[in-house]
């Protein structure tokens, strides 16, 4: 266990090391020069070279990364330009309005997707089944900005249950206080999770109803209710958590169509608004943040699965 | 429309066992009579293929028939409803709505398929390296997936979709450059159990390279999992342009995209457009799901364990 545990650690540190590099790498891959691009295109040759003096951007392309990482681990994840604000003042602002919307949606969309997984494969190729298999399926195949453009059209304009638009407080307090119209761009993220998330309950849950250990519990006469919770629904979760790991870019993804469709001030849309102001530190910045928190989420939920199933971290020695 | 007539070989209504082949003929070595009666046994994955037909059709074959200037907007013919002249209406620049599915279509589809080659290509070969050779290497190559993975498709596109004006060749290049890792990592699986397969000891015993050994030995192998991916990359491909397109990063004007359309129709959202919002996703709609049914049939019938029921 401890050694599974320091292998997946290190694993993660070199992953976040690969982020970083990534990252680093996306910033000098940009065409065009940083100090013509902030100084203008009338600047003097002088004074782009100051400039690059003074942002150590003459510096051999590995003293740079040396300090990009520097900077990084002393919280500095660069200055935007264009709002003239540190990035990480615009990650503190926008991150948490984000995750308002996407972590409720996570939480409820693996409430309801991992029952519906369990009923499609005890109900397998039953009409149950067939019907919500065929609306998972339309889901998942649904452009997510479309479905929440339908959304808006049922439930914001021609039944007027909720606001067309999120709300626009910019603190957390202020967007909070009208949780009606965090329902929609909830709801977005939250259908196309469920959609990601059943498809995957369904096959491991018919996969663990084909165990061995499945057919002695009925053998023994173990009633059918019995059967469901105490053996198929135990074996069947484990899975559910590296899924909502690995699930993390899909979800976050969804996070951010939902935020431009609802116009609602969190990263998602800092992240568009940067990308259309061609505002690379900040795009790289909440690109960062997102790369690392996902690294996170999957080492935390390999090691919750470790914890609870001894089988993973005895297993595969080769190490994967 | 040669894949079709192979379909029609084995229609739905046959049973699968008559086309098994029968006990006193020598096995097939690779056998794709039963693979074939399991996929036409499916209905969902003969669905699949009809629709995708459909689909060619409607994009490539259509404008032939239903003419129509996808060039330039007819501004006095703009947000028109449905009629006989405009079977879906026009759109707020006055582009038939219908003609204009018909050549956005185009490029998601070449687009799709282009990038499911590049990336299976690319991504097979990657794995089946990682795989067989293992230890640092496979450590090494891994690890470079972890970290593309850990930031979402859409992020990077965007970035580098900002820096960079996006052209057709550009998008195939972007996407496939990180589309390759689901692939790789399916065949990195497979190689890891195969290189200690007989066989390849006896090709390894008998002298063959280990480009060899990759190429002949393992890739073959492991191609059935990689047909059923690129399948559901084509589907992934063709989403993620249009989700691209939709956010205004996609093919720059005049090329007509599918989520271009959405982006323009979702002005509309208020005024009861419906031509300009609903058949555009529902073609991306069936398109994404066509794709996935295919992947789903051939994955079933692929599968050795179904073949033998």
């Amino acid at each position: 266990m401890t050694s599974f545990v320091l292998r997946r650690l290190l694993q993660a540190v070199v992953v976040m090391l690969g982020v970083t590099l990534l990252v680093f790498i996306l910033e000098h891959i940009l065409p065009g020069n940083l100090a013509r691009e902030i100084l203008g295109i009338r600047a003097s040759a002088i004074e782009v070279r100051a400039f690059d003096r003074q942002n150590g951007l003459d510096e051999p392309i590995v003293v740079q990364y040396w300090r990009y990482l520097v900077d990084l681990v002393h919280g500095n994840l660069g200055h935007s330009y264009r709002l003239n604000e540190s990035v990480r003042s615009v990650l503190a602002q926008d991150l948490p309005k984000s995750l308002i919307i996407v972590a409720p949606a996570l939480v409820i969309a693996v409430l309801i997707a991992v029952p519906l997984g369990i009923v499609q494969a005890v109900r397998r190729n039953t009409i149950v089944d067939h019907a919500t298999t065929g609306a998972s399926f339309v889901l998942y195949a649904m452009p997510s900005f479309w479905l929440g453009m339908i959304l808006i059209i049922v439930f914001a304009d021609k039944l007027g249950w909720f606001p067309v638009e999120a709300p626009q407080g910019t603190s957390i307090g202020a967007v909070l206080a009208d949780p009606r119209a965090l329902v929609l761009p909830c709801l977005t993220v939250m259908l196309v999770s469920i959609a990601f998330f059943s498809r995957y309950m369904r096959s491991a849950a018919i996969e663990a109803l084909a165990q061995d250990y499945i057919r002695t519990a009925r053998a023994k006469g173990l009633p059918q209710r019995l059967v469901l919770a105490r053996h198929l629904v135990r074996n069947a979760l484990g899975p559910v958590i590296t899924l909502v790991g690995l699930s993390l870019p899909t979800v976050i993804t969804a996070g951010l169509v939902s935020e431009y469709l609802f116009n609602y001030p969190g990263a998602g849309l800092a992240y568009w608004n940067a990308a259309v102001n061609q505002d690379y530190p900040v795009e790289l910045g909440i690109t960062l943040a997102i790369g690392l928190a996902t690294v996170l989420g999957n080492l935390l939920a390999d090691l919750a699965y470790a914890a609870l199933d001894p089988r993973v971290s005895f297993g595969s020695p080769a190490g994967d | 429309m040669a894949v079709q007539s192979v379909w029609e070989q084995t229609a739905p209504g046959r049973t699968p066992a008559t086309l098994l082949p029968k006990e006193d003929e020598p096995p097939a070595k690779l056998s794709l009579r039963p693979a074939l009666a399991v996929f036409s046994a499916s209905r969902t994955g003969l669905l699949g293929v009809g629709l995708v037909v459909f689909i060619l059709l409607f994009c490539f074959v259509g404008p032939l028939l239903y003419h129509t200037n996808q060039l330039a907007g007819n501004l006095s013919n703009v947000n028109l409803a449905p009629s006989a002249h405009h079977l879906l209406g026009t759109d707020s620049q006055g582009f038939d709505v219908l003609g204009r599915l018909m050549v956005a279509g185009q490029s998601s589809i070449e687009i799709g398929l282009a990038v499911a080659a590049v990336a299976t290509s690319f991504g097979v070969i990657y794995g089946a390296i990682s795989g067989f050779l293992g230890g640092v290497v496979d450590a090494v190559f891994m690890r470079i997936i972890d970290t593309i993975l850990s930031i979402p498709t859409i992020f990077l596109f965007i970035y580098l979709a900002t820096a960079f004006k996006p052209t057709i060749w550009l998008l195939i290049i972007v996407l496939s450059a990180l589309s390759w890792l689901n692939p790789a990592r399916l065949v990195r699986g497979e190689a890891l159990s195969l290189r200690r397969r007989e066989f390849v000891d006896a090709a390894r015993v008998m002298g063959s390279p280990k480009h060899k050994l990759v190429l002949r030995h393992i890739v073959p192998n492991t191609l059935g999992t990689v047909i059923v991916n690129a399948t559901f990359q084509v589907a992934d491909a063709i989403l993620i342009l249009a989700t691209l397109a939709f956010f205004g990063f996609g093919l720059p004007p005049p090329a007509a995209t599918w989520g271009g359309m959405l982006s323009s129709g979702i002005n509309y959202i208020y005024d009861g457009y419906w031509w300009e919002i609903y058949p555009t996703g529902a073609i991306i709609v069936l398109t994404v799901l066509a794709f996935n049914f295919i992947g789903d049939a051939l994955r079933d019938a692929l599968d050795v364990r179904l073949q033998v029921r």
